[in-house]
C-alpha cells in the first residue's frame, strides 16, 4: 500500500470561549487523504469546537493547522470551503422558508446574466442527490421537511460547495438504521473516491464498523490516535469516559397497572391536506415503556405533538390520564403531569439565550416552589439550577451561563433535567438520547427504566433501533401514518424482523394490530 | 463576581468611556469645521450643561421623558416585539393628561395622580391596538405602530385644536391647566419635577418585573425563543400582547408627567419625538431597566449642551443627533475591543486550567 498523504494537521490547538470555557487544551489532530478518521469523545469534550477551528468559524487561541502540508490561517467559512473543507453542523444551519435547492445553492447559485437559474439549480440538486441517493425533493420547504431529510440537505450543502474533506459533525444522531446503512454506502463511495471524511458519533459500533483510524480526545485534551483495527468498543469508550461502560441495559419484568393513553382512531393531517397520523389506535399503560419504531417522518413525531398538545388533531380521542384531551392547551396538558422530550431540542426544546436554569424551569416557574404570587424565589431556583446540573451531569462552568454554550449533548442532558425532574406520569419521549455519549445514555436509559418501575408510562420513539429494543416493554411500528404491527413483547423481536415492518415490506393482520389496544 | 463577569463588565465599560471619547472627537471636528468660533462652542457644548444650577436641573429634566420611553422599549423588545408605539403613545399620554388637568376639577395630589393614570390607560390603549392586529391577522406590529403613531400625533393636535384651545393665544396652545394637576417642583431653582422620582421607581420596579417575576421570566423565555414558550405551556400570545400594553403604560404614563412636571399649557405642534430617543436610550442602557437613569442622563446631557451650543453660537443643535448615532454604532459594535476581551478571558481561564507560556496569537 502506498503511503497516505497527511491533508489535514493540527498542533496544539488551544480554544478559549469568551465566556472563559477552555474546549481545547492543546490538541494535535492528523488526518490522512482518502481516509475516513473518526472523533470521539464525551459530550463536551471539544469536537465541535475543533470541528469548527477547522471550518474556519471558530479562531483558535493559539496553535498551528497545516492543510495539505502548507500552515494556514482558516479565518473564515468561505477560506475553508475554497480549500476543498466541508462541513455538517451537529445542529442545523438551513434556513427554514427557503426550499431545498434553494438552500443548497445559498451563496454559489448558477446564474443566468443577474438571475438565479432556479431551472438549472433544481436541475444540478436533483442530479446529485440522485448520484449520492439522497431522496429529497428540490422543491420542499426546509420548514417542512424531517431531521432526517434536514440532514440529507446538509450533506448535499457541502458537497455541492466542491468539499473534499467532508467533516460530519454527528450526522447519524438523527438518521434511522436504514439511512445510516445508505449513508455509510456513500460515504465509503466517496472514500473510494479519493474523498477524505472525518466522523463524529457516540454511536461506537458506526464508528467501529465505518472508519479507519480514531483520535479520542477527553476533555479537551488528546488521548491518542488509533488503528481501527487495534482498538475494540470497550477500548474506545474506556479511552473517552475513563471507566468501563455497560451498554446492555438490565430490566426486571414490567409490572403493568391502569391505562394511562389512549387514542382511538385518530387522524391528523396537515395544512396541506397531508395525512400524517392515519386512523392510529393504541394504549399506553402505568408501568410500560411502549416503544414507536418506524424511519422517521412516518407520523411518529406529529403524533408526539398531537399527544402534547402542539398540534391540532382532526378526528379520534386522545384520552391522558383519563382526560379527553381536545379542549386542552399545552399547560392543561402539562399540568396533568405529562413532560415532553422533543425531537429537536434547539427549535423547540430551549430558549438558546437563556441561562441552564432558567431554560430547565420554564415549565414549572408558576409552582409555588419556585414562586409565590408571581414573584420568584431567587434562592430556591439557584438551588435548583445546580441541582439539576450535577443530577444530570451537564457539564458546565455553572448553571447561569447561557445554554447555547453548552455542547449538543449538554443541552439535550438539560432538556432532560427539566423534562423527567417534574415527576411527570406520563412521558414521552422523542428520541430521548440523541447526540449523548455512552455514559451519560446509559444514565438516561437507567432514568427512564426507573421511572417505569415506578409505576410510571413512557412512550418512546426513537429510531434507534438498539434502544426501542433494549427499553421499550411493548413495541408499535409505525409506516406511512398507520400502525404497521404491535409486538406486545419486545424481547422476542429481531432487529431485522422489526426494520421489515418500518420499511413497509411488511404489515401484520388487523387483529393482530388491534392488540395494541388491549380489547378496549 | 466570577473573572468573567468581571471582564465583561471592564470591557462594556470601557466600551462606553471609548464611545463617548469618540462622540466627543467628533463634536470637536464638527465644530473645528464649520464655527469660526469653536472654542465658544465647544465650551457651550461641554462645559455650558454644568455652568449653572439652573442647566444641570435641565439635564435631569430632558432625562426623565426618556426614561419612561425607554423602559417602554426594553419590555417591547424584549418579548421580541418591535412595536415603535412607545413614541404614539407618549403623545397620547400627553393629550390624556391635558384633558384632566385642564377640564376634571379634583384635589390636589389627587388630580396629577388620575391625570398620570389616564395617561397610562390611553398609552395601554394606543399600544394595544399594534398587539392585536397582529395577534388576530399576523399584521406586522412594525407597520402598523408606525402608522399609528402619526394617526396619534395629529389626534391629539386635532383635539388640542379645536377643543381644548386658548382662544386668545396666537399660537396653538391648549387652555392652562388646573393648578391642582401640576407635578410639583422637588428641587428649588430647577424645574425638576416630582416626575423624575416616578420615572426612577418604576425602573426598579420593572427590573423587578423582568429578574424577579415569573411573568417578567416567561416574557424573556417568549423574547428568545416563542415555540419554546410555547412547548413550554406559557401563553406566548398574553405575554406578547400584555409586554406591549404594559410599555404603553409607561410611555403615556411619561407623557402625561413630562406635561404636567414641565408645563402649565400643551403647546407641542408636533411630537417631541422621546419615543425614538427611547430607542437610543434602552440601548446605551443595554436593555437594563437599572442603567437606564444612567444612559437617560447622558442623553439628556447630550441634548442640553446641543442647546446651549445653538443659542451661544453658530452652530446648530442637529449636531447632537449625529453623535447619538455614532455612539449607538459604538456601543452596538460587537467587534470593539474584542481582542483585548478576549486576552483577558485567556489569561483568566488559564489561570484556572493552571496552564502556563503565552500561547496568545491571533
Ligand atoms: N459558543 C460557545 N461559547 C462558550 N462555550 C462553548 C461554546 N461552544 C462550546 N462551548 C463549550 O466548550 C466545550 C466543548 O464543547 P463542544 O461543543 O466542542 O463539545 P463536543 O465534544 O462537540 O460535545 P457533544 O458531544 O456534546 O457535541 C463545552 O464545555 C462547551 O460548554
Ligand atoms: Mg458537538
Amino acid at each position: 500500500m502506498e503511503e497516505k498523504k497527511e491533508v489535514l494537521r493540527m498542533e496544539n490547538i488551544v480554544k478559549v470561549y469568551s465566556n472563559g470555557v477552555m474546549a481545547n487544551k492543546g490538541i494535535n489532530f492528523s488526518v490522512l487523504a482518502g481516509e475516513i478518521h473518526a472523533l470521539s469523545g464525551e459530550n463536551g469534550a471539544g469536537k465541535s469546537t475543533l470541528m469548527k477551528i477547522i471550518f474556519g468559524e471558530e479562531q483558535p487561541t493559539s496553535g498551528d493547522i497545516y492543510v495539505n502540508g502548507e500552515k494556514t490561517i482558516i479565518s473564515s467559512p468561505q477560506l475553508a470551503i475554497s480549500l476543498g473543507i466541508g462541513m455538517v453542523h451537529q445542529h442545523f444551519m438551513l434556513v427554514p422558508s427557503l426550499t431545498v435547492a434553494e438552500n443548497v445553492i445559498l451563496g454559489v447559485e448558477p446564474r443566468k446574466g443577474l438571475l438565479i437559474n432556479r431551472k438549472k439549480a433544481h436541475r444540478q440538486v436533483e442530479e446529485m442527490a440522485d448520484k449520492f441517493n439522497m431522496q429529497v425533493s428540490p422543491r420542499a420547504r426546509i420548514e417542512d421537511l424531517t431531521v432526517g431529510q434536514k440532514q440529507k440537505v446538509e450533506i448535499l450543502k457541502a458537497l455541492f460547495r466542491g468539499a473534499k474533506i467532508l467533516i460530519l459533525d454527528e450526522p447519524t444522531a438523527v438518521l434511522t438504521p436504514q439511512e445510516t446503512t445508505e449513508l455509510f454506502e456513500e460515504l465509503k463511495r466517496l472514500k473510494s473516491n479519493g474523498y477524505t471524511i472525518i466522523f463524529i458519533s457516540h454511536k461506537l459500533n458506526e464508528v467501529k464498523e465505518l472508519c479507519d483510524r480514531i483520535s479520542i480526545i477527553r476533555q479537551g485534551r488528546s488521548m491518542g490516535l488509533y488503528d481501527m483495527k487495534d482498538v475494540t468498543e470497550q477500548d474506545i469508550s474506556n479511552l473517552m469516559v475513563g471507566r468501563d461502560v455497560i451498554l446492555n441495559i438490565e430490566k426486571k419484568p414490567p409490572e403493568i397497572g391502569d391505562p394511562t393513553i389512549r387514542v382511538k382512531d385518530l387522524n391528523i393531517s396537515g395544512e396541506n391536506g397531508k395525512t400524517f397520523v392515519n386512523n392510529v389506535s393504541f394504549l399506553l399503560r402505568e408501568g410500560e415503556i411502549l416503544g414507536i419504531a418506524g424511519v422517521e417522518g412516518n407520523g411518529q413525531s406529529e403524533l408526539a405533538e398531537s399527544l402534547t398538545g402542539l398540534r391540532k388533531y382532526n378526528s379520534g380521542s386522545i384520552e391522558m390520564c383519563g382526560k379527553e384531551i381536545s379542549g386542552c392547551n399545552i399547560k392543561d396538558i402539562r399540568a396533568l403531569s405529562v413532560s415532553h422530550i422533543p425531537e429537536d431540542r434547539m427549535t423547540t426544546g430551549v430558549a438558546p439565550a437563556l441561562s441552564i436554569t432558567e431554560n430547565t424551569l420554564s415549565d414549572k416557574i408558576s409552582q409555588e416552589k419556585f414562586s409565590k404570587l408571581g414573584i420568584i424565589d431567587k434562592g430556591k431556583i439557584k438551588q435548583y439550577g445546580l441541582e439539576m446540573a450535577k443530577d444530570y451531569q451537564v457539564l458546565c462552568k455553572n448553571p447561569d451561563v447561557r445554554i447555547d454554550s453548552l455542547s449538543g449533548g449538554n443541552i439535550q442532558k438539560a432538556v432532560l433535567a427539566r423534562e423527567l425532574s417534574s415527576d411527570p406520569k406520563v412521558i414521552i419521549a422523542n428520541q430521548p438520547t440523541r447526540g449523548v455519549d455512552v455514559g451519560a445514555t446509559e444514565f438516561i436509559r437507567k432514568r427512564l427504566i426507573k421511572m417505569r418501575d415506578n409505576k410510571k408510562s413512557v412512550l418512546l420513539i426513537s429510531s434507534d433501533l438498539n434502544e426501542v429494543l433494549g427499553l421499550s416493554d411493548s413495541i408499535i411500528v409505525m409506516h406511512d401514518g398507520q400502525i404497521v404491527a404491535y409486538f406486545p413483547d419486545a424481547g422476542k423481536i429481531s432487529e431485522l424482523e422489526l426494520g421489515k415492518y418500518m420499511l413497509g415490506i411488511e404489515k401484520q393482520s388487523e387483529s393482530e394490530i388491534k392488540e395494541a389496544c388491549h380489547g378496549q | 463576581m466570577d473573572s468573567n463577569k468581571r471582564i465583561h463588565l471592564i470591557v462594556d465599560m470601557a466600551k462606553l468611556m471609548i464611545a463617548i471619547l469618540v462622540s466627543c472627537g467628533l463634536v470637536t471636528a464638527i465644530v473645528l469645521g464649520t464655527s469660526s468660533e469653536p472654542m465658544n462652542a465647544f465650551f457651550s457644548f461641554f462645559i455650558g450643561p454644568f455652568t449653572s444650577f439652573r442647566r444641570i436641573g435641565n439635564i435631569v429634566e430632558a432625562a426623565s421623558p426618556l426614561m419612561f420611553t425607554a423602559l417602554a422599549v426594553i419590555l417591547i423588545f424584549g418579548a421580541g416585539q418591535f412595536s415603535m408605539i412607545a413614541e404614539g403613545a407618549f403623545f397620547i399620554g400627553t393629550l390624556g393628561a391635558m384633558m384632566v388637568a385642564t377640564s376634571v376639577p379634583l384635589p390636589t395630589g389627587i388630580h396629577s395622580a388620575v391625570a398620570l393614570l389616564v395617561a397610562a390607560a390611553m398609552g395601554a390603549t394606543v399600544a394595544l391596538i399594534p398587539a392585536l392586529l397582529k395577534m388576530k391577522w399576523q399584521v406586522s406590529e412594525v407597520v402598523t405602530s408606525l402608522m399609528l403613531n402619526y394617526i396619534v400625533q395629529f389626534f391629539s393636535i386635532y383635539m388640542v385644536s379645536y377643543y381644548f384651545r386658548e382662544v386668545s393665544s396666537s399660537s396653538l396652545a391648549s387652555i392652562a391647566f388646573l393648578d391642582t394637576s401640576l407635578l410639583p417642583v422637588i428641587i428649588g431653582g430647577t424645574r425638576i419635577h416630582a416626575g423624575i422620582i416616578l420615572a426612577v421607581i418604576l425602573c426598579l420596579l420593572i427590573y423587578f418585573l423582568l429578574f424577579r417575576t415569573t411573568f417578567g421570566m416567561k416574557l424573556r423565555i417568549v423574547g428568545n425563543n416563542p415555540k419554546f414558550a410555547n412547548y413550554s405551556g406559557i401563553k406566548v400570545t398574553g405575554i406578547m400582547v400584555a409586554s406591549q400594553v404594559i410599555a404603553g403604560a409607561l410611555a403615556g404614563m411619561g407623557g402625561g408627567a413630562e406635561l404636567l412636571g414641565m408645563y402649565t399649557r400643551f403647546k407641542w405642534t408636533s411630537s417631541p419625538g422621546y419615543g425614538w430617543t427611547g430607542i437610543a436610550v434602552a440601548l446605551l442602557a443595554r436593555n437594563n431597566p437599572l442603567l437606564v437613569p444612567l444612559a437617560a442622563l447622558f442623553m439628556g446631557y447630550l441634548n442640553v449642551g446641543a442647546n446651549i451650543m445653538a443659542r451661544n453660537s453658530d452652530v446648530s443643535s442637529e449636531v447632537v443627533k449625529i453623535i447619538q448615532g455614532v455612539m449607538i454604532l459604538m456601543i452596538a459594535a460587537e467587534a470593539l475591543l474584542k481582542k483585548w476581551k478576549q486576552r483577558m478571558i485567556v489569561e483568566a481561564a488559564k489561570a484556572e486550567t493552571g496552564m502556563k507560556g503565552d500561547v496568545v496569537n491571533d
